[in-house]
């Protein structure tokens, strides 16, 4: 069976530059908000700040000391490992999820409420309800590993049990979204292509490889890209939770650039970091976007 | 055109039901702290509350800090949804419709605003907003949170338009429409399903996020998630009243999916994405 994905008629659209006019409100209004931030980071990264009018030029000082800073180092690695396990666990389940949801009848209202909920909470929210979940002594979730496994379980004190919890956290706060959109993508397959398949014989899973997952290209696209970016840019939560410790356990990359930046406002290097940090993001993004959007054509 | 279930395996309905039900088990803890009295919470663990009391919701329904950084962040979030959707709808015509220089450039572009880390962009954030007189109103927290917003709402509207044919505005012109009546009259209708999605998306990323809401406002238009770091701080933590408040901060989301889930139910891509 080949592959059904439906191909894009990008070739027959119309050439036409006054189209630019549609996309300048969007464009205006983006610019204002993004653009002029960005210009006053730039400016950040390439001074010596001491106060707002006593500045020196530093040229690429701040960007050379950051590349080598080993503390900026292990929590580069850090947050790659971090959203590398959110991906590979998110991705996978969230798919099975929407494969598994009902398609009919009235449980389909309530399915997508409850699993969007998590969705709907504000991020530091998210973060109270797991730093007291999580607590042995008076959180459920904790309290249960501590009794039921009688494993010791504690997330202010053992680094692996605060990346546990961070972990966990992230995965039931965020595979709803994978799951939704998966779910949408599925619901958006036309009947036919399953009669076609049933007259095949084919088994479940053959359905889902050759049928579904195809199908699902562009919402995984999307949810991949999402996912990556925000799990890479993790913040309120880890340190509504764990605050970047025990020790450095969880001190991602946003974690230590906002202790440079906020708690010890030294700006010239947190500008230059930044701006590192939004080009990596930016540059793996793109990979990622060619990659899926190419992919199966 | 009927949709189709593809075939189901006899275990995925009990394998749903237990994720879902797994799923609500920390929001089930944090409704059953919310109705006990903060002492008995810090006082022993316990799986079902020994006293109940509705005092915490008495105390945040009471208090102006409370109610009123919860209707701010109604005002500016509901702002922010419909603003983003009015620029992001011809933009995302644009893009489904027409080639014109530059894009594709553009399209990734507006995505690239998703990725700025927020510790260092906040301070030039709370400068320009000072300067031109929008800090601290609901106006400017809506406008502020278009940068993640629009881009998504364009993202999302983009991939439902151009499943939707073009013969459709071809014969719309012939019969004479112009294009802002065939927007409007026709083709809107049309996609009345991407509008219902694309506004529960502004509205929950713009409901969540705490950082930039935070930093643009002061009193006025305190979003109700900065009240909660207050409360964090405050010796002492009333995590009663927080778990009230955190569970009231669901449902007006909870209410806006209600209203939606018809449109994200009949599915998203209509096109490509």
């Amino acid at each position: 069976m080949t592959e059904v994905g439906e191909e894009p008629r990008a070739d027959l659209k119309r050439r036409n530059n006054r189209a630019w006019w549609l996309v300048l409100p969007v464009v205006v209004s983006v610019a204002f908000t993004a653009v002029i931030p960005l210009m006053t980071v730039v400016n950040f990264s390439v001074q010596d700040v001491f106060t707002p009018s006593d500045r020196i030029f530093v040229g690429l000082e701040w960007f050379r000391s950051i590349t080598r800073d080993p503390e900026v180092r292990s929590a580069f690695v850090r947050t790659l490992l971090f959203s590398a396990q959110v991906l590979l666990l998110e991705i996978p389940l969230g798919v099975a999820l929407a494969v598994c949801m009902p398609r009919r009848g009235v449980w389909v209202s309530v399915a997508l409420v409850l699993v969007a909920l998590p969705l709907l909470i504000p991020w530091n929210v998210v973060g109270t309800i797991w730093q007291i979940f999580a607590r042995g002594d008076i959180g459920l979730g904790g309290w249960a590993v501590n009794h039921v496994p009688g494993v010791d379980f504690n997330y202010t004190l053992d680094s692996t049990d605060a990346w546990i919890t961070v972990l966990v956290m992230d995965v039931w706060h965020w595979t709803p979204l994978v799951a939704l959109l998966a779910y949408a993508g599925l619901r958006s397959i036309p009947e036919p292509y399953f009669q076609a398949a049933q007259i095949d014989a084919a088994s479940a899973w053959a359905t889902f490889r050759h049928i579904q997952l195809p199908r699902l290209r562009g919402v995984l696209t999307i949810a991949i890209l999402l996912r990556f970016m925000d799990s890479f840019m993790i913040y309120t939560e880890p340190f509504v939770v764990t605050g970047g410790g025990p020790g450095n356990a969880t001190s991602f990359l946003s974690i230590l650039l906002s202790k440079i930046a906020v708690g010890q406002f030294d700006l010239g290097p947190a500008g230059a970091f930044s701006l590192l940090y939004f080009l990596f993001v930016q540059i793996l993004c793109y990979v990622f976007f060619t990659v899926l959007t190419r992919s199966g054509r | 055109m009927a949709r189709h279930t593809g075939r189901r395996l006899p275990w995925a309905r009990t394998v749903f039901w237990l994720y879902a039900a797994t799923l609500m088990v920390p929001i089930l803890w944090m409704f059953l702290m919310s109705i006990r009295p903060n002492e008995d919470i810090l006082g022993s663990f316990s799986l079902v509350p020994q006293r109940v009391t509705f005092d915490n919701y008495a105390t945040f329904f009471t208090r102006s800090a409370w109610y009123s950084s919860y209707l701010n962040s109604i005002v500016y979030t509901s702002l922010n949804a419909v603003m983003s959707l009015v620029v992001a709808l011809p933009a995302a015509y644009a893009f489904s419709r027409f080639r014109f220089a530059g894009d594709r450039h553009l399209f990734f572009w507006l995505l690239t605003n998703r990725m700025a880390p927020p510790a260092v962009f906040l301070l030039p954030f709370f400068q320009i907003y000072q300067h031109v007189g929008l800090f601290d109103t609901h106006l400017g927290v809506a406008i502020a949170h278009m940068l993640f917003n629009v881009p998504l709402a364009v993202w999302i509207l983009e991939g439902f338009m151009s499943g939707i044919p073009r013969e459709i505005d071809e014969t719309a012109a012939i019969d004479g429409y112009s294009l802002p009546r065939f927007f409007v009259r026709i083709f809107l209708p049309m996609i009345r399903s991407a509008i219902g999605v694309t506004l529960f998306f502004c509205f929950m990323f713009s409901w969540v996020e705490l950082l930039i809401a935070r930093t643009i406002t002061s009193v006025n238009a305190k979003p109700i998630a900065a009240t909660m770091t207050r409360t964090v701080s405050a010796a002492g933590v009333d995590w009663a009243l927080l778990a009230a408040a955190g569970v009231l901060t669901i449902v007006p989301g909870a209410i806006v999916i209600w209203f939606v889930r018809n449109y994200i139910a009949k599915g998203f891509t209509m096109g490509r994405v």
